[in-house]
């Protein structure tokens, strides 16, 4: 297990540069100029000064090979500088001076160069680091819920087959597949903010949670995208769920389970359902990446300004250099979980070794 | 001391003999595959709603201009923001009529022109987008399974494309080469090739993984060896023998395919990034009406229902036909 852990670590690398190539060589091959934004009154010499300070006439390999620097050399350095010095957890460590260099012809101390983003000319991982915890509460909270949600369907309606409750936990969960959020999101609003004025529409990021007064706020603008995501999560995994025990209700070691005299509620707790989270825990390690997608919709119809915001505003803005990042990064995801479901298969069960 | 009964004749004596291996019923006539898989496919009921509908939205969008023949970009500014008919069964003093019976948009387009408009591109997008991945899809799976040589580079190929991120590219594709393609093709057809192509070529690899899987085992089998050893060349085998055996699991795909692009050009569309303003398709209108859905509900309830009721009864069909083509489900 563990030499194949480190086999699939070692391919992974591969696969996120091949994944790395596309990306830049798509942003290569697209018309536009970054300059054209530059006022027309700033002089051709001067904008070849900006274009090279952009860096923009060396070969397309030399671009490359200085972006793979900044991602994986330079802004883990950053990163800990900024954990030795700024963190709780790592705080006590002595402060590391990896992201500085000395000046040659001055002698004072200066930071590197770190990639900017051409749209507010600050480092993108600062940007991208600011973002992520809206993004990681709603989605996170989301698939939490739609799976504390999924489960128990799931497990009930293969227990009940047939019955009307799983005639109509599948037609809930086939309406939940097909209704895409961008219906679900504007759908809710109209509902739970226009009609009865519950909820508020839109997310406010700037909320502080201080008290039980400003949790229920908090909580209040959280319902709505949680649950619009929530949905599809919980469409998909109760689908698996209701499929996998199905397989295992019908298995051998069930009817003995029954026949040594067992409660029913242990049989299908802890003998079935065991079983049969064994391939659920890997659908939901691989539906991780697909919810952070989705995130991007959700984001935009409740205004919550997550990396799937951010990701739209920098293509609109032809702001290139955070396009790449952020697509490479939702890019890691998918590998990474794609990595975490298949050594959580072969943890989980015992038959599959893949040596 | 019974006498035994002389037969008459040698012929019925071997009637006698054989008796019991005679049918007592009439025989029936032999049943083709898809006999049995139509009647299958009828006891699904949420299947035939799903396949009937589709039809339905499908035969509406085709022949609902000829039906209902007002220009949907045509303005109209004094008859602007009608509501639809239904609103006259609460309020009898609403703006609404027959004239037009899902009301009119803030110029006065009729919205009902531009669902049928918007539901032709969003419906054309969806099936040949799902065409297009599943030639892709077909052709590396049979390939792949088919070819030992080439299973390796081509599965890890597959691999890797269902290792990128596919909302956050189709954004990137759209929007960076949106330009390029509407000077080519102006800006309507442009933007539908590029579209379709690229969701074709992101949606294909479950297709080609399940493609292969089949073909991996279907080539084993007995009728493959025979076929070969008459001398049978590689196209054909795939042809004549291969194709025919995976067309269940093909169109099982197929129906996901469909669901799955009508879902994504809608949201692009939503996104901001699909077809141009003036061009409705069912996303547009969705995504152009949220911002006034407070005054006009209707305006994001109608794109929105048309698409949902849509691809639930592709994923119905979808379901039913998986049920149908499967020979050890079907006849129970």
């Amino acid at each position: 297990m563990l030499t194949f852990t480190i086999r699939r670590l070692l391919l992974s690398i591969p696969t996120l540069l091949f994944i790395s190539l596309v990306i830049f060589l798509l942003l290569q091959l697209a018309p536009g100029d970054p300059m054209a934004q530059v006022p027309l009154t700033v002089p051709p010499e001067v904008k070849q000064k900006m274009r090279e300070a952009l860096g923009l006439g060396q070969p397309i390999y030399v671009q490359y090979y200085k972006w793979l620097i900044q991602f994986f050399w330079v802004e883990p350095q950053v990163f800990i500088d900024w954990a030795t010095r700024d963190t709780f957890l790592l705080g006590w460590l002595p402060d590391t001076h990896l992201s500085t260099f000395i000046d040659p012809d001055t002698g004072a101390i200066r930071p590197v160069q770190r990639a900017i983003s051409w749209q507010t000319r600050s480092p993108i991982m600062d940007i991208v680091i600011q973002r992520m915890p809206q993004t990681l509460w709603v989605v996170g909270l989301s698939y939490v819920v739609g799976i504390l949600i999924a489960i128990p369907i799931g497990i009930y309606s293969a227990y009940r087959h047939y019955s009307l409750f799983d005639q109509a936990g599948t037609f809930v969960t086939m309406v939940g597949f097909s209704i895409p959020p961008f219906f679900t999101g504007p759908l809710l609003i109209v509902i739970f903010s226009v009609s009865l004025g519950w909820l508020p529409s839109i997310y406010d990021t700037t909320h502080v949670v201080t008290d039980w007064a400003s949790f229920k706020i908090q909580f209040m603008q959280m319902v709505m995208p949680v649950m619009v995501l929530a949905l599809q999560t919980t469409a998909q995994i109760s689908r698996y769920m209701r499929g996998a025990m199905l397989d295992n209700l019908n298995q051998d070691y069930v009817r003995t389970a029954r026949a040594k005299g067992l409660k029913e509620t242990t049989v299908v707790l802890v003998h079935v359902l065991r079983n049969s989270m064994i391939p659920v825990v890997t659908v939901i390690a691989l539906g991780m990446p697909a919810i952070f997608g989705g995130a991007i919709i959700t984001e935009n119809v409740f205004k919550v300004n997550g990396i799937g915001q951010l990701l739209l505003t920098a293509l609109f803005a032809n702001d290139l250099p955070m396009v790449m990042t952020l697509t490479f990064i939702f890019a890691i995801l998918i590998v990474l979980f794609n990595l975490i479901a298949d050594i959580l298969y072969g943890l989980l069960d015992p038959r599959i070794r893949y040596d | 001391m019974t006498e035994q009964a002389i037969p008459a004749s040698p012929i019925e004596a071997d009637l006698e003999l054989y008796g019991a291996l005679v049918d007592k019923e009439p025989q029936k006539p032999p049943r083709s595959q898809w006999i049995d898989v139509w009647q299958q496919f009828r006891k699904h009921k949420g299947a035939v709603f799903g396949g009937s509908f589709l039809l339905f939205i499908t035969l509406a969008v085709v022949f609902g201009p000829f039906l209902w023949d007002v220009d949907p970009k045509a303005l109209d500014i004094r008859n602007k923001n009608w509501r639809p008919i239904y609103q006259l069964l609460f309020d009898s003093e609403a703006k609404a009529g027959w004239a037009h019976p899902f009301g009119t948009d803030q110029l006065g387009r009729d919205i009902m022109a531009q669902m049928i408009a918007g539901g032709q591109v969003s419906m054309a997008v969806g099936w040949l987008a799902m065409g297009l991945a599943l030639v892709i899809g077909s052709a590396i799976g049979v390939l792949s399974g088919y070819f030992t040589k080439l299973d390796f580079w081509l599965m890890r190929f597959t691999d890797l494309v269902l290792s990128l991120p596919i909302l956050p590219l189709t954004l990137l594709a759209v929007t960076l080469f949106r330009q390029p393609l509407n000077s080519r093709f102006g800006p309507e057809g442009g933007m539908f090739i590029l579209i379709v192509g690229i969701i074709g070529l992101t949606s294909w690899m479950q297709t080609a993984r399940i493609v292969r899987g089949d073909i991996l085992a279907l080539k084993e089998r007995e009728f493959i060896l025979a076929a070969r050893s008459i001398g049978t060349r590689s196209g054909k085998i795939i042809r004549r023998h291969l194709l025919p055996n995976v067309i269940s699991p093909i169109m099982v795909s197929a129906t996901l395919g469909l669901a799955t692009a009508i879902i994504t050009e809608s949201a692009l569309s939503f996104l901001g990034v699909g077809f141009p303003s003036d061009f409705p398709t069912w996303g547009k209108l969705l995504s152009d009406a949220v911002s006034r859905m407070q005054e006009f509900p209707e305006r994001v309830l109608l794109p929105g229902i048309a698409i949902s009721l849509t691809v639930l009864s592709v994923n119905y069909l979808g379901d039913g036909l998986r049920d149908a083509l499967d020979p050890r489900l079907r006849g129970r």
